[in-house]
């Protein structure tokens, strides 16, 4: 066993493809938080149309495999109708990862924008009547006083999405981004006397990511969490 | 959600409206903009032409790959969740049993593999069905799915029932041991059935996550929706409108399966009395900010 995992860390760059899990978990979990902040307020906004809007992202997102939202960024902008992320002249593989990170921002705004709103449920309905009272407005009640507390109340779910993000990376392997599962699956079929091996390795390696930031999102939630 | 049950706006007067209806029109317009900025795009790459869609129209390709790829997709989520209750039960049950050793081994097999993604315990599943114990055909790449999704939500949902348990008020448990039942008999017949009731809907809502993960089965060539979907496409060569039509397949049927989850925890609130409050009032309407602590959010 101990043999086999030395022989797999020297034929094969397993730091290179959770590396590029990395990649991809840090570069979607900031475009999600961004979409999914944005979903969130218009779903608690006083206009309609944005409520709707909200409303119909998160239901339509939220219900459909991220393996199909993947595809169709991959094989359908992609591919059959050609458009491309940045450069016009970047490489595929750059482009498999620009428009992966696409559909994995999409799909996991929609779970952001449900954890922050669960945060704002949090917040107690005094905090927003004594806002409303001194003067403030809806951005101003929001921005002020609502989404800091919603913030610190949504940590522990918005950590659940990071864990999930980071665990979904490997579904962009099916469009052929050279992340952990695919070289798994690569390792596998080159050494299937290995199995075992592999398998300890690339699991361990997401319990090695997985775990520290679970860990580190209970204590801030613990820490942060809003005093009442 | 209507407007009236928000806090965070005032009931808006005569301006506020006419502000809002402005905002509305604006906003709209740059919803539909964008909207009409796709849809004309794919006009434009010719995505709505008859010959894209007509295929629908088609019984066969209903019969012979839609149907069939569904039913696939059901097969594999339906085995997945009858195996993982059972098995999301037994480990439920080990990590509130009261043996050291099998309340650490469950521990431990529960948080090792909730941080392994699904897709590698169907690879592994997958080529370990096929190299270790040499099964081939069309039965492998099933197994490996099945094998996967299970492993994985019989640990989601042993966490589920141990919530479920630690919900439920102390006095259960101590009327049960109390009335002379030994702590398993107690677990097995007060405190589980009350667990499992509370639990459903989040138990229901973990069913929509078996769905959707089931299309990871693509990857090992197991012929669910969307690979049957794909090879519609290579045939047809239609795939965007395809994945139009399988992405509308699994919102109706997952949108079903909130709905009934949503139903159930409304029911199952309603009759549970007693100790068990909602800490903050919640802004927005009563039926999403309780039971949020029980039900995790659902992940893929």
């Amino acid at each position: 066993m101990l043999h086999g995992l030395s022989e797999l860390f020297n034929e094969y760059n397993v730091l290179a493809a959770f590396w590029m899990t990395i990649k991809l978990t840090v570069v979607a979990a900031i475009g999600a938080l961004l979409i999914g902040t944005i979903i969130a307020i218009m779903r608690v906004s006083p206009v309609a149309v944005f409520r709707s809007f909200g409303a119909a992202y998160v239901t339509l997102i939220r219900n459909t495999p991220l393996t199909l939202i993947v595809f169709f960024c991959a094989f359908g902008f992609y591919i059959t109708l050609q458009y491309r992320i940045g450069a016009q002249n970047s490489p595929i593989d750059v482009q498999n990862f620009r428009w992966g990170v696409l559909g994995l921002t999409i799909y996991h705004a929609a779970f952001v924008a449900e954890a922050l709103r669960s945060g704002i449920n949090s917040v107690p309905k005094g905090q927003v009547e004594a806002a409303r009272a001194i003067g403030l407005g809806f951005g101003a009640t929001l921005s002020n006083v609502v989404l800091p507390q919603a913030f610190r109340g949504a940590i522990a779910p918005l950590g659940n999405v990071l864990i999930a993000l980071t665990k979904n990376t490997t579904v962009v392997a099916t469009i052929g981004v050279a992340e952990a599962s695919y070289l798994m699956k690569g390792m596998i079929e080159f050494r299937p006397d290995l199995i075992y091996a592999i398998f300890v390795i690339m699991a361990t390696g997401f319990v090695i990511l997985t775990l520290p930031v679970g860990i580190a999102f209970t204590t801030l939630s613990r820490r942060l969490a809003v005093r009442r | 959600m209507s407007a009236a049950v928000s806090v965070l706006f005032d009931a808006p007067g005569p301006k506020a409206r006419r502000r809002h209806l402005i905002i509305a029109v604006v906003g709209s317009l740059g919803i539909l903009a964008v909207l009409y900025l796709v849809i004309s795009a794919l006009a434009a790459k010719g995505q709505f032409t008859a010959a894209k869609w007509s295929p629908f129209l088609d019984p066969v390709t209903w019969t012979s790959y839609l149907l069939p790829g569904l039913r696939a997709t059901l097969v594999a989520a339906f085995f997945s969740v009858i195996l993982a209750i059972v098995c999301g039960i037994l480990l439920g049950m080990g990590r509130l049993s009261e043996a050291t050793p099998a309340r650490w081994a469950c521990g431990v097999f529960v948080e090792f593999f909730r941080a392994v993604p699904v897709l590698m315990m169907m690879l592994f599943a997958y080529y370990l069905f096929l190299f270790g114990f040499q099964i081939s055909g069309e039965a492998l790449p099933l197994l490996g799915v099945i094998a996967g999704l299970t492993f994985y939500n019989s640990c989601v949902i042993a966490e589920l029932i141990r919530s479920g348990v630690g919900s439920l008020p102390r006095g259960q448990r101590e009327a049960g041991l109390a009335i002379g039942l030994t702590p398993f008999a107690t677990l097995r017949l007060v405190l589980l059935p009350q667990a499992i009731t509370i639990m459903l809907p989040s138990i229901i809502s973990q069913l929509v996550v078996i769905l959707k993960d089931s299309a990871l089965g693509f990857l090992i060539l197991y012929p669910e929706l969307v690979r049957s979907g794909q090879t519609l496409a290579a045939l047809e060569g239609n795939l965007i409108p395809t994945f139009i039509v399988v992405a509308a397949i699994f919102i109706i049927i997952n949108y079903g399966l909130t709905r009934l989850a949503q139903y159930l925890e409304r029911r199952l609130q309603r009759r549970r009395r007693g100790p068990k409050m909602p800490e903050a009032e919640p802004l927005m309407s009563p039926s999403m900010a309780p039971g949020g602590a029980l039900t995790a959010p659902s992940q893929a």
